[in-house]
């Protein structure tokens, strides 16, 4: 017979700190469906995405249901969608649009991949395909772009670096009617992964197999409850009860990425380690901080708390997973973790912190809203600089930034569902547009040279 | 198939009798179970055998649920793999 105290550690896990499996994502290889046209193009992808995906969503409702653990999404990430299109450059909306409807008729939350690899040079047709995602966001309401600018071993696209920035500006544009809601749907990557389980990032990259399923597990409220007994325990101590909790999180995440795949029919591809937050009060990352001991998140000691988090849960969960990819980290996305959303409300975080926390864990500049006039240079700025830091440390970085239309500085924008609301944060009001037009290549770092 | 069934209320007469006959009726093998009442709550643990069970797991929680409801308790029936994964190495 099982532990009495362990069947109700599980238990109380779920009902009273938000434990939840966040996602169960299947990647889907569209390879096959290439033509020369878009329609045939689109239709072969809508065919098999519904027939691959078909059952996801039964099979995760049922896992959730005999496991006890509830599985909060459903997703498809699929091959990036700049190499579907090239035979038909203008026209890829078409496959966008079948890409949405292919998610609706599966009943996913989100499909992932309508995204471009351009870290070290971008074609003829990955322009026109990156120029389509402002409107392929307007008009889609589950589908999401990424767009990779950047690696370690290939240096910065600044001519991709400069481009994103008026598509993050036209994405708002298009969709002002909803405070720039495209912008939550489309992430900028240097050092993108193959296997992200999470949104808006994730593809199934090009060196995966046919059918894969990732897994991203979640539990900031768990781990923020372990560290609530511990008043006054050494940094060590809780570094240690971290771990413990992260490998019992990531051992059910595992189960559940097992079992889905036996039932699904699909190779077990990784699970990711992320502490994923949700703007609901106990399933914050900025909270677990803020019990290690700052008054409130953004004080000074937040990057080092930050980044013993980071590592803790990178140490519990490799040994509770055979298989451990995607972003594997603490998240912070501002307008998704009431924590941080306070925090940006009263001021006491800024997006020097953020840029400054983003170097010791996953994955960016997150979820956060800035004013509408803030141009597009310096949104490309922000990209560049992000960008940097990942290509400098070998690890991924991101920013999905919301220039919300016609709102200011302390306004506050409302997203809703797990994207949750924001303030909108300053930014730094000294151009940088000279830096961005320069263009070119940003050369990739000594370090790079490993061979 | 074994499973675990968690019963967690307030204590009152014929909470095992209910929840033990729900069980028999849905050809449940119950092997091993342990109750306590921790300050005024009733918690109990049932290891149940769901070889010859007339209801899939799924099923047998949807019926549980329902009882419990209607006695003022809250079940949950779980595969025991859960726990085998998260407190074994």
């Amino acid at each position: 017979m099982l532990n009495r105290k362990e069947i109700l550690e599980t238990i109380n896990m779920v009902e009273k700190e938000h434990f939840d499996v966040r996602t169960i994502t299947m990647g889907i290889s569209l390879l096959p469906c290439i033509r020369d046209d878009a329609k045939l193009t689109a239709k072969l992808c809508y065919d098999r995405i519904c027939k691959k995906a078909e059952n996801i969503v039964k099979v995760a409702e049922d896992l959730g249901s005999e496991y006890g653990i509830p599985i909060i999404n459903k997703r498809v990430s699929i091959t990036p969608a700049s190499l579907l299109t090239s035979s038909f450059c203008g026209k890829e909306i078409v496959l966008a649009k079948a890409l949405d409807d292919a998610a609706k008729m599966v009943g996913i939350d989100f499909l992932g991949g309508y995204s471009a690899l351009v870290h070290k040079g971008m074609t003829s047709f990955e322009k026109s395909f990156i120029e389509s995602i402002p409107e392929a966001l307007a008009i889609t309401d589950r589908m999401c772009s990424s767009v990779n600018v950047g690696s370690s071993k290939a240096g910065i696209n600044m001519d991709a670096v400069a481009l994103m920035g008026k598509i993050i500006k036209q994405t708002a544009e298009l969709t002002k009617d909803r405070d720039g809601f495209g912008c939550a749907k489309l992430v900028v990557f240097c050092n993108a992964v193959e296997d992200n389980p999470f949104m808006a990032g994730a593809f199934h990259g090009v060196g995966e197999g046919e059918t894969v399923i990732n897994v991203g597990v979640s539990g900031p409220g768990v781990v923020c409850n372990a560290l609530k007994s511990m008043k006054g325990a050494s940094i060590d101590e809780i570094a240690e009860t971290i771990k413990k909790t992260a490998f019992k999180i990531t051992r059910a995440g595992q189960l559940i990425a097992k079992e889905a795949s036996k039932r699904l029919n699909a190779e077990f591809g990784i699970v990711d380690l992320s502490l994923a937050p949700t703007p609901v009060m106990g399933d914050s990352v900025a909270h677990i901080l803020e019990e290690i001991g700052l008054g409130q998140v953004g004080a000074h000691g937040t990057t080092a708390t930050l980044a013993m988090l980071n590592d803790a849960v990178k140490k519990g969960g490799v040994m509770a997973s055979s298989n451990v990819g995607g972003l594997s980290g603490a998240f912070i996305p501002v307008s998704e973790d009431i924590g941080m959303i306070n925090a940006a409300k009263n001021g006491a975080i800024t997006l020097s912190k953020l840029e400054a926390m983003t170097s010791v864990c996953s994955v960016g500049i997150d979820m956060v809203a800035v004013p509408g006039d803030t141009p597009a240079s310096t949104l490309s700025g922000m990209i560049a600089d992000e960008a940097a830091i990942g290509m400098i440390n070998n690890k991924t970085t991101a920013v999905r930034v919301i220039p919300v239309p016609n709102k200011g500085v302390g306004e506050q924008v409302e997203f809703g569902g797990l994207l949750g609301s924001a303030p909108i944060m300053a930014v730094n009001q000294n151009s940088c547009e000279a830096f961005i037009n320069r263009g070119g290549r940003m050369p990739a770092p000594i370090h790079s040279n490993k061979n | 198939m074994k499973s675990i069934v968690t019963v967690i209320g307030k204590d009152r007469p014929g909470i095992i009798a209910k929840v033990s006959t729900a069980l028999a009726e849905n050809c449940v093998n119950i092997e091993d179970i342990s109750q306590t009442l921790m300050q005024d709550n009733f918690t109990m643990l049932m290891l149940c055998d769901l070889e010859n069970a007339t209801l899939s797991l799924k099923e047998l929680k949807d019926e549980m649920v329902k009882v419990g409801q209607e006695i003022g308790v809250s079940i949950h029936v779980q595969h025991e793999d859960i726990f085998n994964a998260m407190h074994k190495i």
